[in-house]
Parts: C-alpha cells; sequence; structure tokens
C-alpha cells in the first residue's frame, strides 16, 4: 500500500527521540490496515488544527451486553472513510496482567482480522483495549474472543473490571491474595459487569500493601489495600547488616516515621508496633530486614473518584481491617448494601463517593449497616451543627425520672 | 451432517491468571522474602526457597501495534520461556530465571527500541488517556505530549538518581481517565471557552432537562432560540467542565483557540510517609502546541529538576513543597501566582492559609 502512505510532516516528528514512539506504532499498524492509515491521517490533521475529530460516542456493542464497545465515529467520514467507524473494545485482562507469549499471539490474531492492528496494553482501568474496529466485526470478535477464553471489560454504568497489583506472584509484601480476589469478584459480578444497571460506574481495586501500586485510594469506588495488625517482623542481623553496609539508619529510616515510632540505637531497631501507622516506608528501605507482620489482611475504603461532577474524592475507610480470605463474604455483604442504597437514592451520573458527600457518611453507614468508628474520620467534627435524632419530652423525662 | 448450531458463550469472565503464570512463580507464590534491584529496570525477588526471579522492565508507548506484541512475545519466547506481564504503568516486564539472559534481552530491547528502567528513583512511564487518537472531548492529545516530554526525561527512566520517586499522569481533559489527580506532576487538558451551543439540533439529539441538570453550577437554563427549544448557558458561571458535553453532543467544548494544557503538581497515592495527596495548581495555562509541545515540555523538566535538586532522599514532590511551603515554591519555581491558583469550587475556604507560619 505504499502508493496511498498519506503525508504526515508533525506526527513524523515523533518518530524522533529515544521514548519508544506511538506514531511508529501506528505506521506499523498502516503497512496493513487501512483504517491506521486514516488513522494517521486524521491525527495530522488534528495536529494541525490543534483539534480533535472524534464524534460523541454511539451506542453499540454485542448482543446481550451494555458494556465493554465504546462506540466512536469520525467526524470527517468522506475525507478518512476508513475510520467512520473506529470503535473501541474493552477485554478483561487476566489478574495481575500476567500472559503466555502463546494468549497475546492469539489475541493479536483475532485482532489482525477484524480490527485496526492497534492496541493499548493496557486502558487506564486495566483493560486490554483493542482500538477501532466497525459494528459488523463486532459479533465475530466477541466469538473469537470467548472461544479463546476471553470476555469483554465493563463500560458505562456498570462494575467496571476489577484491577489489582502483582501481589504474592511476586511482592513480598502482598498482605493478601489480590489476584485471587480480582478473580473471584470479576466472576462474581459478571452480570453488573457487563449489563449497565447503576446511577454511575463502580470500580474496585486491590492493592496487597499500602504502598497501593494500582492507586486503588485515588481511583475506585471501593479500594482494598493490605495491611497487618501485629508486630513488623524484624530481622536483627539483616538490620546490623544494612547499617554496615553503609545505610544511615537514622536519616533513612527512623526520621522518615510519619508516627515517630521508631528508635535506633546504632545496634538495635526498636518499633513501638501500637503507634506504627503501617505507612510501608520503613519496609521499603530495608525490605531484607523488615517485613509486614504476621496477621495480615485489608483495610477496606470507599468512593474514590477524579473530577467529573462534584469534584475529585479520595476513598476513605470503611472497615479498618479486614480478614481477606474466599469467598469474601463479609465485603460482598456490605457491596450488596450499598448497591441496594445507592441504586435506590443515588441520581443519575453520581458516583458512590458523591452519594455519600450528599447524604452525610453517618446517615449512609446507617443504611449499610455499619457501626461508625473512629478510624473514618480524619478528626471529630469542628462544627457544633448536630442533627440529633431524637429529643426528649416533659412527660418523658418525667417518666424516666421516677 | 446437520451443522450444529455453535453456543454462544457469554459471561465466562477473564482467563484464570493461573494459566499465565510461570512455573517459579506458581511454585513461590506469596512464599517471596525479599527483592533487590541489581541495576536500572532489573530486580531479583528471592524467594524462603531460595529461587530467584529476574525481572527486566521496559518502556512501553502503551499505544502498540499487535506486530510490536509479536515482538514482545518472541522475546519472551526466546528468554522466559514465553512468560511476560505489564504494569500499572503501561510498561513491559520480561520475567526470567536465568540470570545470564539479562544482558541478551536488554541488548534486544535496545534494538527494538524499548529503553530499560523505571525501577526505584527513577521517573516511570506516564500514565495516560487517549486524546485526538480517539476521544471526543480531548482538550489536548495525550500520547503527542506524552513522547515530547518522555523524549526529555528518559535519563531519569534509565538510571535511579532522583531523590525518591517521581510519578507522572496525563489526562486529556477533566473527566481524567487515570489517576492524574494524585500524582507528582500532573499535566491536563483543559477548555476555557463556554460551550458551543448548537440550538438547530440540541432538541432533535439531546433532553433539555438532563442537560440542564449535568451542569454541577447550574449555569445552563432552557431557552427558545430562534423559534427552537434549546438551552442558555449563563457565561460568568461556567468553569469549562464539560459535563454538558458529556450527556449533550450539541454543547461542543473543544475550542483550538482556547483549550491547553495545566500543570499539577505535589500529588502521591503510596501512602508511605505523608498520606496520599492530591496534586494541586502549578501552571494554570500552557497552549496547545503541537507536535512537541515546547512550552508543556520545559515547564515539567524545569519542575522534575528543581525537585532533584532540592528535596531531600525519599522526599517526593509533594512532601518536599510541604516542608518548603507553597509560596516558597512559586518563588523558586518562577511560577508567577494568580487568580486561578485560588480555589473557588465546593470546599475551597479550607485551602486558605490560616497562620503565620510563612518565609520570606
Ligand atoms: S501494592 Fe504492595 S503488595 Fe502490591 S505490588 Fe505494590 S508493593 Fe507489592
Ligand atoms: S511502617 Fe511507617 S509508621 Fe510504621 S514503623 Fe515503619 S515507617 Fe514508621
Ligand atoms: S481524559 Fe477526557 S479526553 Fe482524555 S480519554 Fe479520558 S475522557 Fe477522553
Ligand atoms: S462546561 Fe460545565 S460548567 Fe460549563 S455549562 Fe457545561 S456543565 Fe456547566
Amino acid at each position: 500500500m505504499a502508493d496511498t502512505v498519506v503525508k504526515t510532516p508533525k506526527l513524523d516528528e515523533l518518530e524522533k527521540g529515544k521514548w519508544p514512539s506511538f506514531v511508529k506504532e501506528i505506521k506499523m499498524a498502516a503497512k496493513t490496515s487501512p483504517m491506521a492509515q486514516d488513522l494517521l491521517g486524521q491525527l495530522e490533521l488534528s495536529y494541525e488544527q490543534k483539534l480533535g475529530h472524534w464524534k460523541h460516542g454511539g451506542i453499540v456493542g454485542v448482543m446481550g451486553y451494555g458494556g465493554g464497545v465504546i462506540g466512536r465515529y469520525s467526524d470527517m467520514p468522506d475525507k478518512f472513510p476508513n475510520v467512520s467507524h473506529f470503535h473501541t473494545i474493552r477485554i478483561n485482562q487476566p489478574s495481575g496482567w500476567f500472559y503466555t507469549s502463546k494468549a497475546l499471539r492469539t489475541l493479536c490474531d483475532i485482532w489482525e482480522k477484524h480490527g485496526s492492528g492497534l492496541t493499548n496494553m493496557h486502558g487506564s482501568t486495566g483493560d486490554i483495549i483493542f482500538l477501532g474496529t466497525s459494528t459488523p466485526h463486532l459479533e465475530p470478535i466477541f466469538s473469537e474472543l470467548t472461544k479463546a477464553g476471553f470476555d469483554l471489560g465493563g463500560s458505562g454504568s456498570d462494575v467496571r473490571t476489577p484491577s489489582c497489583c502483582v501481589g504474592p506472584a511476586r511482592c513480598e509484601w502482598a498482605c493478601y491474595d489480590t489476584l485471587a480476589m480480582a478473580y473471584d469478584l470479576t466472576m462474581s459480578f459478571q452480570d453488573e459487569l457487563h449489563r449497565p444497571a447503576f446511577p454511575y460506574k463502580f470500580k474496585f481495586k486491590m492493592s496487597g500493601c499500602p504502598n497501593d501500586c494500582v492507586a486503588s485510594i485515588a481511583r475506585s469506588d471501593m479500594s482494598i489495600i493490605g495491611t497487618w495488625r501485629d508486630s513488623i517482623q524484624i530481622d536483627k542481623d539483616a538490620v546490623a547488616e544494612y547499617a554496615s553496609r553503609g545505610m544511615d539508619i537514622k536519616a533513612d529510616v527512623v526520621d522518615n516515621c510519619p508516627a515517630k515510632c521508631m528508635e535506633w540505637d546504632g545496634k538495635e531497631l526498636h518499633i513501638e508496633n501500637s503507634y506504627c501507622r503501617r505507612c510501608m516506608h520503613c519496609i521499603n528501605v530495608m525490605p531484607k530486614a523488615l517485613r509486614p507482620g504476621k496477621d495480615r489482611g485489608a483495610t477496606v475504603l470507599i468512593g474514590a473518584k477524579a473530577p467529573i461532577i462534584e469534584g475529585a474524592l479520595l476513598a476513605s475507610v470503611l472497615y479498618p481491617f479486614v480478614k481477606i480470605e474466599a469467598p469474601y463474604q463479609q465485603i460482598k455483604d456490605v457491596v450488596a448494601k450499598i448497591w441496594d442504597v445507592w441504586c435506590e437514592e443515588g441520581k443519575n451520573r453520581e458516583r458512590i463517593g458523591e452519594f455519600i458527600q450528599r447524604v452525610g457518611l453517618g446517615n449512609f453507614l446507617d443504611a449499610i449497616e455499619v457501626e461508625p468508628v473512629a478510624e473514618m474520620v480524619a478528626h471529630p467534627r469542628e462544627n457544633p451543627y448536630v442533627f440529633y435524632e431524637e429529643y426528649f419530652e416533659e412527660d418523658e423525662t418525667a417518666e424516666e425520672q421516677k | 451432517m446437520p451443522e450444529v448450531m455453535q453456543e454462544r458463550l457469554t459471561d465466562i469472565g477473564p482467563p484464570h491468571y493461573d494459566k499465565f503464570l510461570p512455573p517459579i512463580v506458581k511454585e513461590n507464590y506469596g512464599k517471596w522474602r525479599y527483592h533487590e534491584v541489581i541495576k536500572p529496570g532489573v530486580m531479583v525477588h528471592v524467594s524462603e526457597t531460595g529461587k530467584k526471579l529476574f525481572t527486566v522492565r521496559a518502556a512501553s508507548p502503551r499505544l502498540i501495534s499487535i506486530e510490536k506484541i509479536r515482538n514482545y512475545a518472541d522475546l519472551a519466547d526466546k528468554y522466559c520461556d514465553g512468560y511476560l506481564r505489564f504494569t500499572s504503568r503501561h510498561n513491559v516486564e520480561f520475567l526470567l530465571t536465568k540470570e545470564e539472559n539479562i544482558d541478551p534481552l536488554i541488548k534486544d530491547l535496545r534494538v527494538l527500541g524499548h529503553p530499560v528502567g523505571g525501577i526505584q528513583n527513577s521517573i516511570s512511564s506516564i500514565v495516560h488517556t487517549q486524546g485526538w487518537i480517539h476521544c471526543h472531548s480531548a482538550a489536548t492529545d495525550a500520547s503527542g505530549i506524552v513522547k515530547s516530554v518522555m523524549d526529555e526525561l528518559v535519563g531519569y527512566f534509565e538510571t535511579m538518581v532522583l531523590p525518591g520517586k517521581l510519578r507522572i499522569a496525563l489526562a486529556c481533559c477533566l473527566n481524567m481517565c487515570g489517576a492524574v489527580h494524585c500524582s507528582d506532576i500532573a499535566i491536563l487538558g483543559i477548555h476555557r471557552r463556554p460551550p458551543k451551543i448548537d440550538h438547530e439540533n440540541l432538541h432533535k439529539t439531546c433532553e433539555i432537562p438532563s442537560v440542564s441538570a449535568s451542569c454541577p453550577t447550574a449555569a445552563i437554563r432552557p431557552a427558545t432560540v430562534g423559534g427552537k427549544p434549546s438551552v442558555e448557558v449563563i457565561e460568568e458561571r461556567c468553569m469549562f467542565c464539560a459535563n454538558c458535553y458529556t450527556v449533550c453532543p450539541s454543547m461542543k467544548l473543544n475550542d483550538p483557540l482556547n483549550d491547553g494544557v495545566s500543570i499539577w503538581v505535589g500529588g502521591k497515592v503510596s501512602n508511605a510517609r505523608h498520606e496520599p495527596m492530591f496534586s494541586k495548581l502549578a501552571i494554570p495555562f500552557l497552549p496547545n502546541n503541537p507536535p512537541r509541545w515546547p512550552e508543556v515540555t520545559d515547564a515539567v523538566k524545569g519542575l522534575v529538576e528543581l525537585w532533584a535538586k532540592n528535596a531531600r532522599k525519599y522526599e517526593r514532590m509533594g512532601e518536599w513543597i510541604n516542608r518548603i511551603g507553597w509560596p516558597k515554591f512559586f518563588q523558586m519555581a518562577g511560577i508567577e501566582f494568580q487568580k486561578e491558583h485560588i480555589d473557588d469550587f465546593k470546599h475551597a475556604g479550607l485551602t486558605y492559609k490560616r497562620s503565620t507560619h510563612l518565609t520570606f
């Protein structure tokens, strides 16, 4: 197709430089895909005009599913007919983003037949993204994907594809099995994932420790972050080894402890564990000497989101500590209650975090039958306008005083 | 033989991860004892059993062709019995059991054009979004800025010379697909012009009550324009969030003259030391200047280097700024403080300075 190659002087600039170039990737795909060629043409125009040329998504999908495909259409179909349809397909990634070369090749073969040959590995939520196909290809892609053991991810007002950190598969700090939990929740909520029925999206993210490698505290409606209740495990010899190899344990470790609960006398490291905030700093710095405790579980937080609509939120504590073991019943039970309340009373496009802000955390806890605990707030209220729900009448007080 | 109706599979979920774990991972699942960074982009995890797993992490542009994925698969076959994974920041990781394969793999990755690094005190790949490649709301492109910024910063990806970790993220509009609002440096596409209303078509494409209801500042009200039912926008109330555009294509926010990029700093998601924090506004507006966005690239590079020079060991961008105070940050960064830096949305009052703890 060398004769139809479009001129892209602006994009060509982005082939230079040391960082891997997405333009080279599109050009690789354009060798065989007319779609990728027209994408180059349209993108070059966007670079000239400083303006995107995609229309608002339309409703497209595969039979029986309401999510997983994002409709996308060019606003210049006459000029770029091969991207007049350019839909995205979200494919549920395996937990921890592990693959075999064989599985990757299978995905590539399907996508070579039915789409632009361009992907994101991976999208922001965690899915495998197939970027650019047309409506008639959707059912064939779906059928080939499911035959190969893959299924679509979430989109729209549904459970979005859960994602997790690498966890016990390769990390010594994992306080629970993030891969197993992500897989279990994904399988348990298949219906909620494929058939949008919520006020808005609902994301689960699982991190094995407070380092939170999948940014769950910033990005998920329910964030499950591994932690421990007992004492940090100390290997004294390894501490001494770090010291002898030149680590300044006072400056690097002790002085950076946010709880100021560590002491180092040049020989022995002491941690007052009842004050430790489980921040991970000391463990991160001395992985050979310090490890999370043995009584492990997770802190469950709720309500993180980006700004749209009412402003960004970080997740806040729902359960300070939960043991995380299959079948995760305590979590599933509370999730069911949360969804009930939110589906009943949530407004259209209101994330759970915004819903909680609107009705108040106290009222929300009542509705989902969870007892308030001090760990849920940064500090108790400063304002004295308290809503008491009951008060005494004269005669009741008299009754009581009898 | 009559054709058997093929059963249509649905709701099967993702493949079980177990199918894709290398044998060494299966054998040592949950038994990892510690890890060490051997050199930039290379680490070893050591199990309680003494077994060692080597990881080589390489950069990726996130937008990759199937040809590249096949290249990755070939490398995985050549060096790691066919096993590999991806990270939450779009890097690709090769999982090796043979230490002697590390250097040949790195060499092959170099030939393929993929630098190795992004571990420990380095800048990892920029989490980013679709931009003009695939999204209707984009106020800027994503991949082009990321490529331009990382071409400048790749040296910090391939080394570990920074005081701590630095996480950059980019979103091309306020929808913020990706955790940009809690990044050391966030690059955010912004609109600055109220919606251009397509009065001809609005009543055909959108429900007027839901358009009015979509606006967080109640700037939209129903109106009849040119005899047609439509809406009007009270422009002084518009904060260019594009919520209305999300629900109604006839409320276009995209505008080449006014769209551009803002820069935010000091956020983090990890709980290490300081609690997680939001990023805060450093530079309200920089122009869209494709293909290389020199203004954005210079600004980001300047901020990285300012932090690298002044932060103490382990201090993330936000921890450093907390220590020195925001006025000092603006002064050192040479950024003029202006009205746009002062919050005026919901919890704005909580962001005012309420003490005399000031530096001069
Ligand atoms: S979140 Fe913790 S357990 Fe999970 S990969 Fe990161 S450091 Fe390891
Ligand atoms: S985990 Fe954090 S709070 Fe706990 S002892 Fe270590 S540094 Fe201190
Ligand atoms: S951040 Fe905005 S413009 Fe970018 S991909 Fe997401 S919705 Fe589209
Ligand atoms: S852009 Fe946002 S603030 Fe402006 S009119 Fe639309 S919804 Fe309202």
